[in-house]
């Protein structure tokens, strides 16, 4: 299947530049489009792949989360991840990426479409002409990621206040529930009943003193 | 056999102490009847069983007394004299209803000469209350609730008269009293045992009455005036406490008196077969009450079960439908009442 | 001359506000009197919206010229927060995106990241997957049937569907041990066998869940009003449906026939099940309705076929104690009761993902209203809100 869709793509002279990389990630073909060529994704996909059905659009960040004792105050309770930064199928070329899933309903296929956004300046295509779903899904990645989608009919906050400052699904932006109160997250501090504490006197303790 | 003398003062002093406690009261036997119970067994539940009381009717105390400790809230931006006013309107049309709906041979407030035309005028006063309400709020959702009320009450007007054309014109009189002597004198092709109940000959006509007033008491399926999952409560979203108990006398009330009408339009009213004089008096209102019964659970069944209609299909339904039967009703009326 | 300005019906500042190519009204005979726009805040806190969307609609009399959902209110940050939980502890959060089918909501985390990890739940507890599953979906299935009637102004269905869902609920609660948040899945399997007597008292519940939609086509769809108001309301082309990415039943209602138990890559216990996949050509509310009383029925099949062919065998596949996910990323898309729910799921081979996309169904259901709700009237956006039946977790996530 993915042979084939590759072919399509091909054929609608969506190939060359255009096609950065391929891959399969468990079965689902990852296709990384060039950035300039985000919305002629779009449109091949509607056009010649049958891809009449938008998923989702959404970014992905990259870049490791801050640990604790790094400047943006992350933690250590939540699962290590690792340090350095790696890329997921299909590769990246810098911190942002922006994904896209597109399906089709006559067919029964779909695939997954990825593209590098600068890290500086996140900006792509918006895919609203295409899909007219695109809308809500690009003002979710814009006020989560900060990408700016070029022609999107008005980017506005979707679910955060109109206020709000800062794009909380950065791996920089701080978790603030965690800064306020660590969580206990993989290590059961609880102690065991019946079991001797060592850190304070449990609940049980001090009303049995009192 | 009870041949008292009394004065007309006491006579009126008593006539309106009736008139003041019939209303609460059939509000509330509707309320706790149908809403509390009807409806609940309908729905496969049983409403309010614990408070006490046969099938928990102490609910009813209990939610009057919630209503009246409630706190009075006024929105600010209200119009204050007419957000007050409007519950009153509303409620002194139902009181006004009864004054002409007769309960025995001389059980009868006064006895109009229009009783039928008085009734019908009398009632639709409520949607001045109605538009007052809607207006004085200073709320959208009453706005347009009240409008909604305002447009729905004008076009089922006139379907209501014409149901009940039907019936002045077989009983040849205006007067609710005339109209039931005529019923328990009259004979069906010189049958007289049960009378002759308007509701064999003018089937259609109580078919339309019972729509019309379905549409006029705000009930689903025509209730879009205070439609709750569109308008949240239409006209009285900002009513709380004792305004609202107003309005919720004014609604049950107002079914009580449509079914008390239809009965007496319909039914018979008060009288029974075989029943006269002085025994009529005393069975008069058990009757009418078990009448009227019967009619309000039509009403209340339609309500539970029914979806609501859109507001432009419930003005075609008035229109296209509604007038049309009714003049055809009174044509057909006119024509047998000249031919018999 | 400028209607008289009311601060219930012109909330929008004075009666005339200039502006660029008209002209100052005039006071005179002729003119006709400016019937400003009203706008109408429908929500967040209102009956139709059954959770907090709001609607901020523009209206002109009754009929709508714009529709404007506002979302977010209940926003929780699921995607931010699964990035600092490990897998297992993620199956909390994501019982909570759409709370009417919790179970439904577990199952595609779950097989993204047995795929990730190169593991695969025994067969037992597939099938007992695919039961769950359906069940939750029989569950939200009945609550939109009774509910509907209720946005419509019928009474009496809501309170059908509650007690006939109230069975479905028992018996979720009696293999699971929750109602709605059931948190029953374990990566590779699941927490528990099915308890002794469950399938003989599941059995009987189908016949009531089948009695059921008899009684709701009766009552519901044969009801002359209730036609009335939906038939040719909210009508979803099928082009624009899939364009708003408008999935399930909403879709199938447009006569798109793509259900994701059929046509995904195959999960669960689906292959093995014989089931239709119904479809609607009108796309109007009504269709909406017809196509869920249709699946409700359909999954009481699936569910007394789950019961028939239930192998037996070990419930949990062998996994490590401490899950650690090998790096790699996965798309995994079931068909939920309110449509496509699906999760982007990328690992770095830490405990915890890396990012989780989560894909739900109602978000982009709800996205369609303001296309859809343009020139209808304030009863039909209630309709049409009914019918698209969305569940505010699921938009908010």
């Amino acid at each position: 299947m993915h042979d084939e869709l590759l072919a399509l793509l091909k054929s609608a002279g969506f190939n060359g530049d255009a096609i950065l990389e391929t891959a399969d990630a468990h079965g689902g073909l990852v296709v990384r489009v060039a950035n300039a060529q985000w919305r002629r994704a779009a449109e091949v996909a509607k056009e010649h792949l049958a891809c009449d059905y938008l998923s989702f659009i959404s970014g992905i960040d990259w870049q490791p989360a801050p640990r604790e004792g790094d400047e943006a105050g992350g933690d250590t309770s939540s699962p290590v991840q690792p340090t350095e930064m790696t890329f997921g199928a299909a590769g990246s070329a810098g911190r942002f990426q922006v994904f896209a899933h597109v399906q089709s309903t006559s067919k029964k296929w779909g695939l997954t479409f990825k593209s590098d956004v600068d890290d500086a300046d996140p900006r792509v295509e918006s895919w609203v002409p295409v899909y007219s779903g695109a809308d809500w899904h690009e003002r979710e990645c814009w006020e989560m990621y900060g990408f700016t989608f070029d022609g999107h009919p008005g980017l506005r906050h979707l679910y955060l206040p109109f206020e709000f400052e800062g794009h909380p699904l950065r791996k920089d932006y701080p978790l603030l529930a965690r800064v306020v109160k660590p969580w206990p997250g993989l290590v059961d501090v609880e102690p065991m009943p019946g079991e001797p504490d060592t850190d304070a006197p449990s609940e049980a303790a001090t009303e049995a003193e009192t | 056999m009870f041949a008292l003398d009394i004065g007309w003062g006491t006579t009126l002093a008593i006539k309106t102490i009736v008139i003041l406690m019939i209303i609460p009261a059939g509000a509330l036997i509707l309320g706790y009847v149908f809403l509390l119970k009807v409806m609940s067994h309908m729905q496969s539940r049983l409403g309010p069983m614990d408070p006490g009381g046969f099938h928990g009717w102490y609910q009813l105390i209990g939610d009057g007394i919630k209503f009246l400790q409630k706190e009075d809230v006024m929105p600010t931006k209200a119009d204050k004299r007419v957000f007050a006013a409007a519950p009153a309107v509303v409620v002194l049309s139902t009181f006004l209803v009864f004054a002409v709906i007769p309960m025995g041979p001389d059980l009868v407030v006064k006895d109009l000469d229009i009783g039928v035309f008085y009734a019908l005028a009398v009632s639709s006063l409520s949607v001045i209350g109605v538009l007052m309400a809607g207006w004085a709020s200073a709320n959208k959702f009453a706005l347009l609730g009240a409008l909604r009320a305002a447009a729905q009450l004008i076009a089922y007007e006139l379907p209501l008269l014409l149901a009940v054309v039907g019936v002045v014109i077989q009983a040849g009189s205006m007067s609710l009293q005339d109209i039931v002597l005529q019923q328990q004198n009259g004979e069906i092709f010189g049958w007289d045992f049960i009378g002759n109940p308007f509701i064999l000959t003018q089937f259609i006509g109580f078919g339309l009455f019972l729509v019309a007033s379905q549409a006029e008491l705000t009930q689903t399926p025509f209730d879009m005036p205070v439609a709750e999952s569109e308008l949240v409560a239409g006209y009285m979203v900002e009513y709380t406490g004792f305004r609202f108990l107003f309005f919720f006398i004014g609604e049950f009330g107002t079914a009580f008196g449509f079914s008390a009408l239809a009965a007496t339009l319909f039914l018979g009213g008060w009288s029974i077969p075989g029943v006269d004089g002085d025994w009529a008096n005393i069975l008069g209102p058990g009757v009418l009450f078990a009448k009227l019964m019967i009619v309000a659970f039509l009403m209340f069944w339609v309500r539970f079960t029914y979806p609501r209609l859109r507001e432009d299909q419930l003005q075609a339904l008035a229109w296209k439908f509604l007038i049309p039967i009714g003049l055809i009703n009174i044509l057909l009326t006119g024509v047998f009442k000249v031919a018999f | 001359m400028t209607a008289p300005t009311h601060a219930s019906a012109r909330s929008e500042g004075p009666g005339w506000v200039p502006q660029p190519g008209v002209s100052e009204p005039s006071v005179g005979m002729n003119v006709e009197l400016d019937t400003g726009d009203m706008v109408l805040n429908l929500g967040p806190q209102h009956p139709a919206t059954h959770g907090t969307l709001r609607l901020v609609i523009r209206l002109d009399g009754e009929r709508v010229l714009t529709a404007d959902p506002v979302i977010g209110y209940m926003h929780r940050g699921y995607e931010k927060l699964t990035e600092f939980r490990t897998y297992p502890q993620v199956t909390t959060l994501i019982n909570r995106i759409d709370w009417l089918s919790s179970f439904a909501n577990e199952v595609p985390f779950m097989d993204a990241a047995e795929r990730l990890m190169g593991i695969e739940a025994p067969p037992r507890a597939q099938w007992i997957r695919t039961t769950l599953t359906e069940l939750s979906r029989i569950a939200t299935f009945l609550l939109f049937l009774g509910e509907m009637g209720l946005q419509v102004g019928a009474l009496t269905p809501a309170f059908y569907g509650f007690r006939d869902r109230e069975h479905v609920l028992n018996l979720i609660e009696a293999a699971t041990g929750g109602r709605f948040h059931p948190n029953f899945n374990r990566i590779g399997g699941l927490k528990d066998d099915l308890p002794w007597g469950w399938i003989a008292e599941t059995r009987a519940t189908m016949k009531i869940v089948l009695d059921a939609c008899d009684q709701f086509e009766d009552l519901v769809l044969g009801n002359e009003i209730f036609g009335a108001r939906t038939r040719g309301i909210g009508i979803i082309p099928s082009d624009v449906g899939t364009a708003y990415g408008v999935s399930g039943s909403n879709l199938r209602a447009s006569g798109v026939d793509w259900d994701l138990r059929r046509d995904a890559r195959p999960y669960l216990a689906y292959p093995d099940l014989d089931f239709k996949v119904w479809t609607h050509p009108d796309g109007d509310s009504y269709s909406r309705y017809w196509v869920r009383l249709q699946e409700t029925r359909e999954a009481a099949r699936m569910v007394l076929q789950c019961l028939e062919g239930m192998p037996a065998g070990p419930i949990m596949a062998k996994v490590p104690r401490i899950i650690k996910v090998p790096e790699g990323e996965v798309w995994v898309e079931t068909e939920n009761p309110l449509g496509q729910m699906a999760y982007y799921v990328v690992s770095k081979g830490a405990t915890g993902p890396f990012r989780v996309k989560i894909r739900s169904a109602s978000f982009s259901n709800v996205s369609i209203l303001p296309w859809l709700l343009q020139g209808v009237f304030v009863p039909d956006v209630i309709t049409i809100l009914a019918s698209l039946y969305f569940i505010l977790g699921d938009i908010d996530r």
